[in-house]
């Protein structure tokens, strides 16, 4: 086994819009493996947004994004995401109200 | 703009907050503050309309006035933000002028039980066919944090500068006690059972009350040294008790003291019109139409 294929990847990952987060911390407080932390920039409004500390601990829960008050952060699964990208899909995918 | 871990997926282009889909884009970011836990509620509702299958053309939301009552502003449902203390009226006027609609009734403490406390009462007697989701942060947050009639006794207000002395309402024993089928509490730690119970009391028929508790770190915390918004999540986390079917008489709330929460109450009562239908239809018999029934059928 190669070095490469034993280094430890996350089964999931978080998207964030900077600019619409507060900063309340909820994120980082109950992410259930600890995966995130402050960051040391602020956003345009003066806060310190979430960032992936520990991308290898990352599930992919979407915990964080239940939390979430701003609807600013959420989680998904790199199993549902190679899902949602089609290998030659011209139109976007934005969810539209179901 | 945003922060992905995901190279290739553009935020908003390929992959999209799920909740998105349901708020008013163009008036995000909204205006609780920082630590605010209404809009984790929120969140929690959107993903239990989600989860509950319903159509959202009929789906109706009332709001009052207050930090709460601005959800129907940012949810992009047919919605209705209505004078102070007159959510429930208003949303049983749309309940029975169109039946098919399933109403929801979002708003905060002070707007449900003091301004329209009336209301709420004679909502849950005639067991209307609304949902009531009362987001609880003990004190009347946009106005300057006033004592509401849920303060706990003890904390500081503005209107309160020794500690509140009034005797606050329990309110799950209020509305198990005028006649609600369903009667829950969560707080803003517990997303997945409040979603849960938010889904549920979508599908229920009959009068749903469900009791968040939120903090408010600029108004009722900050004055009463409690730390941030997370803070009082954690205080929620080390001492709620989930008990589900407990009696409703004994989840009364003291200053900082022990949070029961769970399902309270799920029982099965005919609603108004079900109750007005079999009655006229009993005393006039074939000169009576009922009324709604569709919806009943559904």
């Amino acid at each position: 086994m190669s070095e490469a294929e034993t280094v430890r990847r996350g089964k999931g990952t978080i998207f964030l819009r900077i600019e619409i987060c507060k900063g309340c911390s909820y994120c980082i407080d109950f992410c259930p493996t600890h995966c995130l932390e402050f960051s040391r920039e602020f956003n345009r409004k003066g806060y310190h947004y979430p960032v992936l500390a520990r991308p290898e601990d990352c599930t992919g829960c979407d915990l964080c994004g239940l939390y979430c008050p701003d609807f600013a952060i959420f989680g998904v699964r790199f199993k549902d995401l190679e899902k949602l990208k089609p290998p030659q899909g011209p139109e976007p995918l934005i969810p539209t109200r179901p | 703009m945003s922060a992905t871990e995901a190279p290739g997926f553009k935020l908003g282009v390929d992959i999209d907050n799920p909740v998105m889909p349901y708020l008013r884009r163009d008036r995000i970011p909204h205006i609780w503050c920082p630590g605010c836990g209404i809009g984790t509620t929120v969140n929690c509702f959107a993903r239990a309309l989600t989860e509950s299958g319903l159509n959202l053309d009929e789906v109706a939301i009332v709001s009052g006035i207050g930090c709460t009552g601005r959800v129907a502003g940012y949810l992009n449902l047919d919605s209705f933000h209505t004078t102070h203390g007159r959510a429930i009226p208003f949303a049983t006027g749309l309940k029975l002028a169109n039946p098919k609609l399933k109403v929801v009734v979002y708003s905060g403490d002070g707007d449900l039980f003091a301004i329209g406390g009336n209301h709420f009462v004679h909502a849950a007697r005639r067991n209307m066919d609304i949902m009531v989701v009362c987001v609880n942060n003990f004190t009347y947050g946009m106005t300057g944090g006033q004592v509401a009639p849920t303060t706990p006794l003890g904390p500081t207000q503005t209107t309160m500068p020794y500690g509140n002395f009034e005797n606050p309402f329990n309110l799950p024993f209020l509305a198990d006690a005028c006649g609600a089928v369903y009667v829950a509490r969560w707080t803003v730690y517990h997303v997945k059972q409040l979603t849960r119970a938010m889904k549920e009391g979508l599908n229920k028929k009959g009068f749903v009350f469900i009791e968040a508790l939120s903090p408010c770190p600029t108004l009722y915390s900050r004055r009463n040294r409690l730390g941030d918004g997370v803070d009082q999540v954690k205080y929620y986390k080390e001492k709620s008790v989930i008990k589900n079917d407990a009696n409703t008489k004994d989840v009364a709330l003291g200053f900082q003291s022990e949070i029961i929460v769970g399902k309270f109450v799920d029982r099965e009562r005919p609603t108004w019109l079900e109750a007005m239908n079999e009655h006229l239809g009993r005393v006039l018999g074939e000169r009576y139409t009922p009324y709604g029934v569709t919806h009943v059928e559904d």
